[in-house]
């Protein structure tokens, strides 16, 4: 069966940890890390497989640190 | 991190399937802003559009002075930068030699509403053919978070700590809707960058305020009711939902003036 599946990218480097993603996002994909990054934020990551490739997470992050894929994929 | 395998094995990261990234109009550098700002959101839709409708090397942007004064270091295109509240004369001198370009303004509450309003208001009169975009975060972000025109009755500012008292420090001034009765004036409205839908609103605003100007139709006036988490001494979540609960009822979204004639009251009316 054909399904379509999404992904995100995230630099984490260039996040600064604002959250909004995390608002954003209908399937809580997002969540914020434990560490930092070397500027000290603690940062955004992606934390279960539900992502849609909707794109919210990434138009809504003030630092375009989002890069969204989305495809069709075969699965039995 | 478990999931990584999943999704290794759908090989779903392939250039073909990108859906959205970051356009390369914006200069592959940190932006200065405060997590949260709005800002860069606003400048990302704006190089969205300008990438869209392929007019990067016809376009000049004029940025102000406040936070957004940098803004010619992120944003990949001809920039200029004004003297405080100045952005719209000098947008009138560059459109007016280069009359084929498209030449927009982006500039805070500070800069637009107060030390600038006498150029604001007077390239709106004159209709030149350009576009302004207002950030209002209804206060000074760059310089402290001081009270601005904008500034909410009862909101508390660096200057303001007790909260705006309109009997002593007069009522915020909504230029928007000031402007948008000057005859020079054809598209006027007030979006917000905060959720993706009002992302996406903000962006097809932005088109069509180009879009306006290819066709040389007069002035476009964007207002982008926007965060200052820092300015407002909130996280950036809570800063939008203050937003939403306290700037919205008073600074209504939506269009105001359109094709040249103003929306009509009962349609941009809501909670006051
Ligand atoms: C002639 C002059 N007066 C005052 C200032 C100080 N100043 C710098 S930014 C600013 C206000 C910025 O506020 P706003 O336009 O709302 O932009 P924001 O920083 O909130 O994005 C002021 C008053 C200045 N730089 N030049
Ligand atoms: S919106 Fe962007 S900068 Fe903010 S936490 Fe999410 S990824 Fe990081
Ligand atoms: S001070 Fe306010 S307007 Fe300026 S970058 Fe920070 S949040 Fe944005």
């Amino acid at each position: 069966m054909a399904k379509i599946k999404g992904d995100i990218v995230i630099n984490t480097e260039r996040c600064k940890g604002c959250e909004v993603c995390l608002a954003a996002c209908p399937f809580t994909v997002i969540a914020m890390s434990k560490e930092v990054n070397s500027k000290g934020y603690h940062f955004a990551m992606k934390v279960n497989g539900e992502c849609t490739g909707c794109t919210n997470c990434a138009l809504v992050c003030p630092d375009g640190v989002i890069t969204v894929y989305r495809a069709k994929v075969t699965t039995e | 991190m478990i999931m990584e395998d999943t999704f290794a094995k759908t090989e779903i990261h392939k250039p073909e399937n990108i859906v959205y990234k970051k356009t390369d109009l914006m200069v592959d550098r940190p932006l200065s802003y405060c997590p949260g700002c709005g800002h860069g959101t606003a400048h990302r839709m704006l190089m969205e559009v300008i990438e869209e409708m392929n007019i990067q090397d016809k376009t000049i942007g004029v940025s102000p002075v406040g936070c957004s004064v940098l803004a010619y270091d992120f944003l990949n295109i001809d920039m200029l930068g004004a003297a405080h509240g100045r952005a719209p004369a000098l947008a009138t001198a560059i459109k007016r030699m280069w009359p084929n370009h498209f030449v927009f303004t982006y500039q805070g509450d500070g800069d637009l509403a107060a030390i600038g309003t006498a150029e604001t208001i007077h390239a709106c009169n004159r209709g030149e053919n350009i576009t302004i975009i207002f950030i209002n975060n209804g206060i000074y972000g760059m310089t402290g978070g001081q009270m601005a025109p904008t500034t909410l009755p009862g909101m508390r500012s660096s200057t303001s700590p007790y909260g705006r008292d309109v009997a002593t420090m007069g009522h915020p001034l909504k230029i928007t809707e000031l402007v948008a009765h000057l005859p020079g004036v054809y598209y006027v409205t007030r979006q917000a960058v905060h959720t993706p839908n009002h992302v996406r609103k903000t962006k097809k605003a932005l088109r069509k305020a180009f879009e306006l100007q290819k066709e040389n139709k007069g002035l476009s006036f964007i207002e982008i009711v926007s965060n200052c988490n820092s300015g407002w001494k909130m996280t950036p979540v809570q800063s939008n939902k203050w937003m939403e609960d306290n700037m919205f009822p008073f600074y209504q979204l939506g269009d105001i003036k359109v094709d040249g004639k103003l929306v009509e009251k009962k349609e941009i009316a809501g909670k006051e």
